[in-house]
């Protein structure tokens, strides 16, 4: 029961801390997220296109296809709380000793890390829309950009958005190991709050149980987004055994 | 049919002077050393409706294909109106945008709703207004009978209303030649008709269409020639009463029979 008392304790006296904790926490995981997704679909858009005729913009797309392979690599294959040490110093050691302000830092940090992974997840989804589409789409005479636009990309976000969802829970997690470099999100706030109170247990509990509501609740509203997206008759085939009367809701809705 | 994107010279569809709308010069293309296409010569009239047959990997697709240039000849050449196509001042998508293709897997855009599939092509390409882009669209997916299906996606839909959508599109185009590339092999039995009539219709209307068909019936009956493939070469080509009454070739009197066995059988 003391275990309890202590718990609503830290909950009432450090709710100002907690919250900005858990502010920060969302704001850098959500556009960290977003970012890395536009880097993701800038990527992923340049992989995929084909190579040009033109030799001068075939080299460079190929240096560019190079330069993205080895972005990906690097960053996959190193802890994101040593690439938040190795850009925030390195920062610091190229500009005199001056630093990047701290939240700016995280979501930069957050936002080329999570790019890495979304390069590949975007990557794969373009390819696993069916090459009709894309043919579909030129024998009309659109380019392969407007293509990519209008029927191959729409179809990749839907198929690739429980993968987004899960990088976006990932990053409300990971942008813990921020604290490294001093950004006041949660688990930077937990450390200060124990260093008043000294009670190291009873404060990584309270924050345990935040980030859990917090990825939970972030789970449920994207699962519902994902239903949303898919549309209600979506997939009513025509006259099936569950819905005998499609057939007839698409004539009144025409 | 007025179209800002076409060039002056096709105001009217049968235009008796004699000119090929398209035509096909020493056209090759390999895959790698596997030579699929050896030395196709073709020259098609506006309004005239040619079906190609002959047996699977005689080139027939493929063809089509680099006619569309979904595939890139790997040699010989493509003149439309007289001009080549490789030639710089010919843009490729506006190329692709008056000889339209429609597939045998249908390919409609699985995001988009049936007038969206027909909408879409005609803002991105054509630029046209929305509300024309609409109005052409109910007029296209009407004339194939699929007007009450608007709205139902393509998932929604049966395969040869799929393909009466995905011919429609074709047709908001108001492209010069329609290739069809075997537009019935992958329907059922009970809806290849559908297609056919509307395709009968169709080229009732003048349209200039290249069919790739293992449909006889279609081919006999609504072509005016009758072109046979084997091997990556036009075997035999001609009138269907020519074609099918007599076939002056060993492969096409085999093909013939072996086909009309099996329809017999």
């Amino acid at each position: 029961m003391e275990f309890l008392s202590q718990v609503v304790n830290i909950v009432t006296k450090y709710h100002e801390l907690l919250l900005r904790g858990v502010g920060y926490t969302m704001l850098i995981a959500l556009i960290g997220t977003l970012a890395g997704l536009l880097i993701g679909l800038l990527t992923g858009m340049i992989r995929t296109a084909p190579l040009s005729k033109n030799s001068v913009f075939r080299v460079l797309h190929k240096i560019l296809n190079a330069v993205i392979a080895v972005y990906i690599e690097v960053f996959r294959g190193t802890p994101m709380m040593v690439q938040a040490m190795v850009i925030f110093w390195g920062y610091a050691f190229l500009n005199g000793g001056n630093t990047l302000p701290l939240i700016p830092a995280g979501i930069f940090i957050v936002s080329i890390n999570t790019g890495a992974y979304m390069a590949e997840i975007v990557r794969g989804g373009i390819i696993s829309v069916d090459r009709g589409q894309m043919e579909g789409a030129c024998s009309v005479g659109m380019t392969h950009m407007q293509a990519m636009i209008h029927v191959i990309l729409p179809q990749a976000m839907r198929n690739i958005l429980p993968s987004v969802s899960n990088e976006f829970v990932i990053n409300i997690k990971d942008t813990s190991v921020l604290n490294v470099i001093g950004v006041m999100e949660l688990y930077y706030m937990a450390g200060v709050i124990n260093r008043i109170n000294l009670q190291i247990f009873q404060t990584y509990a309270v924050i345990c149980i935040l980030y859990f509501v917090l990825t939970f609740t972030v789970t449920r509203l994207l699962r519902l987004a994902e239903k949303k997206l898919e549309g209600a008759g979506n997939y009513t085939i025509c006259g099936s055994q569950s819905d005998p009367a499609a057939e007839i809701h698409i004539l009144k809705e025409a | 049919m007025e179209n800002e994107n076409q060039m002056p010279a096709t105001g009217c569809v049968s235009k008796p002077d004699g000119e090929y709308i398209l035509s096909l010069r020493h056209l090759q293309k390999s895959f790698g050393d596997h030579e699929v296409l050896r030395d196709i010569n073709l020259d098609v009239r506006r309004g005239e409706v040619i079906s190609v047959i002959g047996s699977s990997g005689s080139g027939k697709s493929t063809m089509l294909r680099c006619i569309n240039l979904l595939e890139e000849p790997t040699g010989g050449e493509i003149f439309f109106e007289g001009k080549a196509i490789t030639d710089k001042a010919i843009r490729l998508t506006e190329y692709r945008s008056r000889v339209v293709m429609v597939f045998q897997q249908f390919n409609l855009f699985n995001n988009m709703t049936a007038i969206e599939n027909c909408v879409r092509p005609q803002t991105v390409v054509l630029h046209r207004s929305r509300a024309e882009a609409t109005a052409r669209a109910r007029e296209a997916l009407a004339k194939v009978g699929m007007d009450a299906y608007i709205n139902a996606r393509p998932a929604q839909l049966s395969g040869g209303q799929k393909q009466r959508v995905a011919i429609a599109r074709a047709l908001c185009m108001e492209p010069d030649v329609i290739l069809f590339d075997e537009p019935t092999s992958a329907l059922d039995p009970e809806m290849v008709g559908e297609v056919l009539s509307v395709m009968r219709s169709l080229a009732e209307s003048g349209m200039t269409m290249i069919v790739v068909t293992h449909e006889m019936g279609f081919a006999r009956d609504v072509s005016g020639r009758v072109i046979f493939m084997d091997d990556g070469c036009i075997e035999e080509e001609g009138t269907p009463r020519e074609f099918f009454g007599a076939p002056r070739t060993q492969r096409a009197r085999e093909f013939l029979s072996r086909f009309l066995g099996e329809a017999n059988a």
